[in-house]
């Protein structure tokens, strides 16, 4: 029997040079996320699940990054949220 | 009825030319890659350097090492250092070292310690006040003679670096003698006159008159530090702190840390250059063979003398290893 289909979870930040490396993280590490661009905001929306690594932004960015500075550009998110030191986690749990 | 629309405005360009053609045009480049890529001019040398004496070279000339890249860029420094991030991230750490220092200075910790403990510092850890210095030295040779931004620029900040650690090492020696400069002297003249610290000072010496600057950055931020850090900083400190307790720690971790974080840009550098082909993996490998003997050698003396002979075998056996990891992760063993 095929999966049914996921409600999609998506994040937005607003478009700028600190969340350049963020927006490359989650496009390296989530190949089915879906990837926005409006005037001034990023949108990325995935189905199911999308994840933000701590460890994939820091070599992103080329320094040690708290996942707490997410929320500085951050615009909306839906899906639960899931939060460690390690990884920042959207689901829609099933 | 008021409807509301959102219309966005595409720029025209999102970067500069050569920065699109390296990266496509989908996102804004970084200040990394803007301050860094294709800075160096590479056409158009219409001064020629008189004073070259290898043969015809160019101002920016990628001759001036047997290392073969096809690009220059592709070592690049994970740090993403640029001027700006560099000094930012280094004022925040001065302002850290700063209260350290602040706290040793309020109780006078290593004024107080008894003769013996600040003859061992004077002896041991001001002297490297001139390797710090050579080391500078050395990258800023890589600096004024290496290929491409991407390695010149980080090269000179590890050389303002190395000009920094020289200064901290000098307020070490300051402390013991009530900022007299005394410790100074006598920490000069120790690198100058003692047996032990002769091997360590030639090496230094050598690395000045090394040509190749991709063999000099190997020998200094590569195998020298692999040797001088660990010896001095993590092991010479460990024996002094058992012993007159971690006055001293508080105002050397910092160089430990800063060497943790060099150690990821000299680390990328030298993978991705041996990843470029068997001709430059072998010459990593021959030069680090050859400088880690050289500088075995001059360390050895100085462990036997801070350490005690049995305690630095182990010492330099358990630093060889760490460097053996080292090198193998780095395709270079």
């Amino acid at each position: 029997m095929a999966e049914p289909a996921r409600q999609p979870v998506f994040i937005a930040f607003q478009a700028n040079g600190d969340t350049i490396p963020i927006v490359d993280a989650i496009e390296q590490d989530n190949p089915h996320a879906q990837i926005d661009e409006s005037p001034g905001m990023v949108k990325i929306t995935a189905p199911g699940k999308l994840v933000v690594k701590r460890e994939t932004v820091e070599e992103m960015a080329g320094r040690a990054f708290d996942l707490q500075e997410l929320q500085v550009n951050l615009i909306s998110l839906s899906g639960s949220l899931d939060e460690t030191e390690d990884e920042f986690t959207l689901e829609w749990k099933l | 009825m008021v409807d509301i629309k959102t219309s966005g405005v595409k720029p025209l360009r999102t970067g500069f030319t050569h920065l699109i053609e390296r990266f496509g045009d989908k996102r804004p480049p970084n200040r990394y890659q803007e301050a860094t890529y294709d800075l160096q001019p590479t056409v158009n040398f219409h001064y020629k350097p008189t004073w070259e004496t290898e043969g015809e070279r160019d101002l920016y000339d990628a001759r001036r090492t047997t290392i073969v890249m096809n690009d220059w860029y592709d070592l690049k420094d994970p740090r993403q250092y640029y001027y700006g991030a560099w000094t930012m991230t280094r004022a925040k750490q001065q302002g850290a070292l700063d209260q350290q220092i602040e706290f040793v200075t309020k109780r006078d910790l290593l004024g107080s310690l008894p003769d013996q403990a600040k003859a061992q510092i004077v002896w041991g850890i001001v002297p490297l006040r001139h390797y710090e210095w050579g080391a500078n030295t050395v990258n800023s040779q890589v600096g004024a003679y290496g290929f491409g931004t991407a390695i010149t620029s980080p090269a000179m900040m590890q050389a303002m670096d190395r000009l920094g650690m020289a200064q901290h090492l000098s307020r070490i020696g300051l402390f013991t003698d009530g900022n007299t400069g005394d410790s100074l002297d006598q920490a000069h003249g120790h690198w100058m006159n003692d047996a032990e610290w002769q091997g360590l000072r030639e090496q230094v010496e050598t690395l000045f008159v090394t040509r190749d600057w991709f063999e000099a950055f190997v020998a200094q931020n590569l195998v020298a530090d692999s040797y001088v850090y660990p010896l001095f900083f993590s092991h010479f400190e460990a024996q002094f702190t058992r012993v007159y307790g971690a006055s001293l720690s508080i105002l050397t971790d910092y160089l430990l840390e800063w060497q943790k974080e060099v150690a990821r840009w000299v680390d990328a550098v030298i993978k991705t250059a041996a990843k470029e082909g068997a001709e430059n993996q072998q010459l990593l490998e021959t030069w680090v063979s050859r400088w880690r003997a050289a500088f075995e050698e001059a360390v050895s003396p100085l462990a036997v003398e801070l350490l005690g002979g049995d305690e630095a075998e182990v010492v330099l056996d358990e630093i060889n290893a760490d460097i053996n990891k080292r090198i193998a992760k780095l395709g270079v063993a």
